[in-house]
């Protein structure tokens, strides 16, 4: 089963690459883009049998340091 | 006193660090790579060096902190042996959890290499009581993800008990109150971005990191 995991800077870490994709869409000539804010996105292929928990553990021991990132799990079906 | 220099896949300034070592001690350091699960019998100092481990993947450090040998490492560090990381070393510690925070992206996105001025905040430390308090000296920097980070709470703890071991005396890479080394609670691991085994001996130009090791050497031994 595909599983997706998000890893997000938390809301009080500045994001300085997020910055500077915000400055180069400006740039580019596109309005109304008020703030960017850049994260991961890894994807994960797990044995049906692989528990939540588990996932959830994954997350925490590696994929996303809790110190600054927040995670999101998402199974995909089919 | 018998010193280990912890060898990542990526690491590069592991000689460094090992011929400051031995010009201080005397004594060859012990190269140890990362795939060990043991550390040589009766180390007085491990050190983790800087450099870009697993190409930085995932996070700086992040795939390092998990690698076999730290185990023994944070075991070891858990006994009051000293262990010194510098630059990626420094982003090592913190993702295996031995220093608080984490080291990020630099806040003006750029590569910053060049010599910083520094100030000692804490002159007490195993690795610091050679210097005076206050005391402003120089060393380089060569790092990308050097911008510390922790929360506030964290950074009213090390500023209260004294954990802070430099600061920045300039502006750098946007380090949350202009850290750039910090000390674990027993004062026995210390991690910082800048490099003192850059500068040990005249050739270098400047010998402002020796007296690191120098005091290292005269409160371990």
């Amino acid at each position: 089963m595909k599983t997706r995991i998000f890893v997000t800077l938390k809301g009080g870490v500045l994001d300085p690459q997020g910055k500077a994709i915000h400055h180069a869409l400006e740039g580019l000539g596109f309005d109304g883009v008020n703030d960017v804010r850049a994260g991961k996105l890894i994807e994960l292929d797990l044995d049906d049998g692989v528990s939540d928990e588990q996932i959830d553990e994954m997350c925490r021991k590696l994929l996303a340091n809790t110190v600054i990132e927040n995670y999101r799990i998402e199974r995909v079906q089919g | 006193m018998k010193t280990a220099v912890i060898v990542f896949p990526g690491s590069n300034c592991d000689r460094d660090l090992a011929v400051a070592l031995e010009q201080v001690t005397g004594r060859k350091a012990e190269m140890v790579w990362h795939g060990a699960t043991d550390l040589p019998d009766g180390v007085g100092l491990i050190a983790l060096p800087g450099g870009f481990s697993y190409g930085d993947y995932l996070r700086a450090g992040a795939m390092s902190a998990r690698s076999p040998i730290m185990r023994a490492v944070v075991e070891a560090a858990g006994r009051g042996v000293p262990v010194l990381g510098v630059c990626n070393g420094f982003q090592v510690l913190t993702e295996a959890g031995l220093l608080p925070g984490a080291l990020m992206r630099n806040a003006g996105l750029n590569f910053v290499c060049r010599d910083v001025r520094l100030t000692v905040d804490n002159a007490q430390s195993a690795f610091t009581s050679r210097y005076d308090a206050g005391e402003e000296i120089l060393v380089p920097v060569a790092h990308h993800d050097g911008n510390f980070f922790a929360d506030d709470e964290t950074l009213d703890r090390l500023e209260g008990e004294g954990r802070v071991a430099f600061r920045y005396a300039e502006q750098v890479n946007g380090s949350a109150r202009s850290i750039a080394g910090i000390l674990n609670a027993q004062g026995n691991v210390l991690g910082m971005m800048p490099h003192p085994e850059r500068v040990i001996e005249a050739a270098h130009g400047r010998s402002d990191g020796r007296r690191l090791f120098e005091g290292l050497l005269e409160t371990v031994a």
